[in-house]
């Protein structure tokens, strides 16, 4: 039987998986589903949490987590396609305009 | 009635400056001369009126109100005539009508602007003058004391086109205030040691006081005071700018730089008489003061070839007899020199304005001659003036400058009186001299020659109108007038002083200052038949070296070249204040306080400030790059560091 500590070591596994990710690759794509990788690690010790001390918040809070970040892919998608059509590239170091 | 006098003379100021554009020449004329005339009027009245009451307590006292009321301080605005203001406002107003109807002929080829422009401070002129010798205390004479100093300066700089001109105006305000530094703080030192601004409180508190043996606060008192009068005064050593003031109009000259404004300081000490004699530092000061200034101006004089200068200098030279009146405590003797010095010097001033103005603004002496015949009424008043300057007996200087002298010997300053007695034969001299070289002799230069010289410029009266520029004319009714009435004033002026009635009448004034000591009578007479003998001695020299005989002049001139150039430099006191006071003066402003402090330190402050900011801006803004992976980045690493913190604290 998997105790919660089990449950919190790969949810910070999962985080850190997820944040090389966002620094790593060099694919927009990637990098969004990168960071469903961390949403989901922070979902999985929301829950663990929420079993452990025997209370349903826990996954509730998981379904309001889930509902933005479906509707935070839909927008980040919806921003690489009209960035692929400016630029024809997906490499985020060619996005540098946004400063002074 | 007392306030009206310097009140009539304002209100004309303002006619004419509000509507002077408007009027026509004959109208802004008639206003200043009509003001100026009704303020004449009202001084005789008041006179008149003072002279009927008891002799005892003459004066009258106009209390307006109060002006500054602080703790026990009350300064009121009060008007004060007593015989001694009485004798200033019938010189002020009396002169200064006469020169303003003398004025409206001299300057009527003025357009009619710059004519209402002309009147109006000269209205001004008289009505602070009047302030000035009226007021009842220090502040009240303060604001006359600045005023006249400023209309001063607006006249000497009246024809500002001319570089010249408006240079010599600023020049004269400058020097002014130095010495105007020197009067406020002995009126601050008053206040702080008397309590009072007022004339009579203070002589009351200074006359039980013991004169002071050694340098005391009456002492440095009187002598700031006196720095005030060498600056209002022209004495020693600032009394550079009177000369230059005659780049002014000729009745300016006449009225401020020679009768009136010019002897403000010389009023000052007398009005202060109880004061100045309770500091007999300052008095002695005073008297070596007046005397070096009248020896040093006298010996200038003698070389300057202005018409004008010559009688600058003349004016700075009698300015110190003055001086060494009050300085030897003969206060009414001053007073008196004043008062006939104001005649025959404005006299004289206005002779040699209807040379200029019959000459077309020629002024240089070389370049006249001959004008007797050409002049007659300008000649022969002008030789009534130059005789009564020279002390001739039975004119007026000789009854005052005798006085003066006999009062330095009598009173032991036998080196101030020999002084006395040299200027007196130098005063002599150069009058003549003028008088010879202007008006006897051959003409030495064809007008129309002359005209390139002065023509050109838009300062000097242009007379180039006149039909036939080689047009002599005698000074026309207005300005005739003008020289008739002085002539024969500086005939009778000193007649009031015969026996000593003058000083008389003035004594109320001076309270016990003025302890006249009667000397020997026969000293008297002795000292009488020596300066007459001096002053025919002097007009004889005159004649021998600038009629008579004119190689010899230039011989004696070859002779002493080394002196003669000294005093035609006027002993290079320009160039040396130019070289040891302006110069210093402009490099650290220019170098230290505008280049250095200014524009380094306070300008450098500012623009610092902004050139810090917009630096660290610069610096700061190498972090936004735009990378969205380095925001990344550094978002997690803010966030480690923070976690960091509060785990491992």
């Amino acid at each position: 039987m998997p105790s919660l500590n089990h449950y919190l070591v790969l949810s910070a596994i999962l985080f850190a998986i997820g944040t090389a990710g966002v620094f790593v690759r060099r694919n927009l794509i990637t990098i969004l589903l990168s960071i469903e990788i961390m949403l989901n690690a922070v979902n999985l010790t929301f829950v663990a949490f929420g079993r452990a001390l025997g209370s349903a918040e826990g996954q509730i809070i998981v379904f309001f987590v889930i509902t933005v970040a479906a509707a935070e892919a839909a927008v980040g998608l919806a921003i690489i396609i009209a960035l692929f059509r400016h630029h024809e590239s997906l490499n985020p170091d060619t996005f540098t305009l946004l400063k002074w | 009635m007392l306030l009206l006098i310097p009140l009539l003379p304002f209100a004309g100021f303002l006619l004419n400056a509000c509507f002077g554009r408007r009027l026509s020449k004959t109208v802004s004329g008639g206003i200043a001369c009509a003001t100026i005339a009704g303020s004449f009027a009202l001084s005789l009245a008041s006179v008149w009126n003072l002279l009927s009451r008891n002799p005892e307590s003459q004066a009258i006292v106009l209390d307006v109100g109060s002006w500054i009321r602080s703790g026990d301080f009350d300064a009121a605005l009060a008007l004060r005539l007593d015989p001694l203001s009485a004798v200033m406002i019938l010189v002020v107003t009396g002169i200064g009508a006469l020169i303003h109807v003398y004025s409206t002929a001299y300057m009527h080829e003025e357009p009619a602007g710059e004519y209402a422009r002309y009147f109006s401070y000269l209205n001004l002129f008289a009505a602070f003058m009047l302030l000035l010798v009226l007021g009842a205390n220090f502040l009240v004479m303060f604001v006359g004391w600045e005023g006249v100093g400023l209309c001063s300066y607006l006249l000497i700089g009246f024809w500002y086109q001319k570089q010249s001109a408006s240079d010599a105006g600023k020049k004269a305000f400058i020097v002014n205030r130095i010495g105007d530094f020197g009067f406020i703080l002995g009126i601050l030192m008053i206040v702080l040691h008397f309590g009072t601004v007022d004339f009579l409180e203070i002589a009351r508190s200074a006359a039980v006081l013991q004169p002071e043996t050694v340098f005391g606060p009456l002492s440095a008192i009187t002598l700031l005071l006196f720095v005030g009068a060498t600056g209002k005064s022209a004495q020693i050593p600032l009394f550079v700018w009177l000369p230059d003031a005659m780049e002014g109009p000729t009745p300016v000259s006449a009225l401020i730089h020679a009768a009136t404004m010019v002897t403000a300081g010389v009023y000052m000490i007398g009005r202060n008489a109880v004061l100045f004699s309770h500091a007999p530092e300052t008095l002695t000061i005073i008297a070596v003061v007046g005397a070096a200034t009248a020896f040093m101006a006298g010996t200038i004089g003698l070389v300057q070839n202005d018409i004008k200068r010559v009688l600058a200098y003349s004016t700075v030279s009698q300015l110190g007899y003055m001086f060494l009146a009050m300085g030897v405590g003969a206060f009414g003797a001053g007073v008196f020199h004043l008062y006939t010095h104001a005649f025959f010097k404005a006299l004289l001033f206005l002779g040699s304005g209807a040379v200029i103005h019959a000459l077309a603004g020629e002024q240089d002496l070389r370049r006249m001659g001959g004008l007797k015949n050409a002049l007659p009424i300008t000649y022969w008043t002008f030789v009534i003036g130059a005789l009564a300057i020279a002390g001739v007996p039975g004119l007026a200087g000789f009854f005052s400058k005798d006085e003066i002298l006999f009062r330095a010997y009598a009173e032991g300053h036998t080196v101030l009186w020999v002084i006395g007695m040299l200027t007196s034969l130098m005063t002599a001299v150069y009058m003549f001299r003028l008088v010879f070289l202007a008006f006897h002799g051959d003409r030495r230069s064809e007008i129309n020659h002359s005209l390139p010289a002065s023509s050109g410029l838009p300062g000097s009266p242009a007379h180039t109108t006149h039909e036939g520029a080689s047009h002599l004319h005698d000074a026309p009714p207005a300005m005739a007038l003008a020289l008739i009435v002085l002539a024969v004033g500086s005939v009778v002026a000193g007649w009031v002083g015969i026996g000593g009635r003058f000083e008389h009448f003035l004594e109320p004034s001076f309270a016990e200052a003025a302890v006249v000591e009667v000397g020997a009578p026969g000293l008297a007479g002795t000292l009488m038949v020596v300066s007459s003998a001096v002053a025919f001695a002097g007009i004889g020299i005159a004649w021998w070296f600038f009629l008579k005989n004119r190689a010899a002049a230039a011989a004696v001139a070859e002779r002493f070249s080394g002196l003669y150039r000294l005093l035609t430099n006027k002993y290079y006191v320009d160039e040396i204040y130019n070289a040891t006071l302006v110069e210093p003066i402009h490099i650290i402003s220019e170098h230290g306080l505008w280049k250095g402090v200014d524009v380094r330190g306070i300008d450098g402050a500012v623009n610092g400030t902004g050139e810090i900011v917009r630096l660290s801006g610069r610096l700061l803004r190498l972090a936004q790059t735009g990378s969205v992976r380095a925001y990344a980045a550094s978002l997690f690493l803010g966030v480690v560091a923070i976690l960091g913190y509060y785990l491992w604290r």
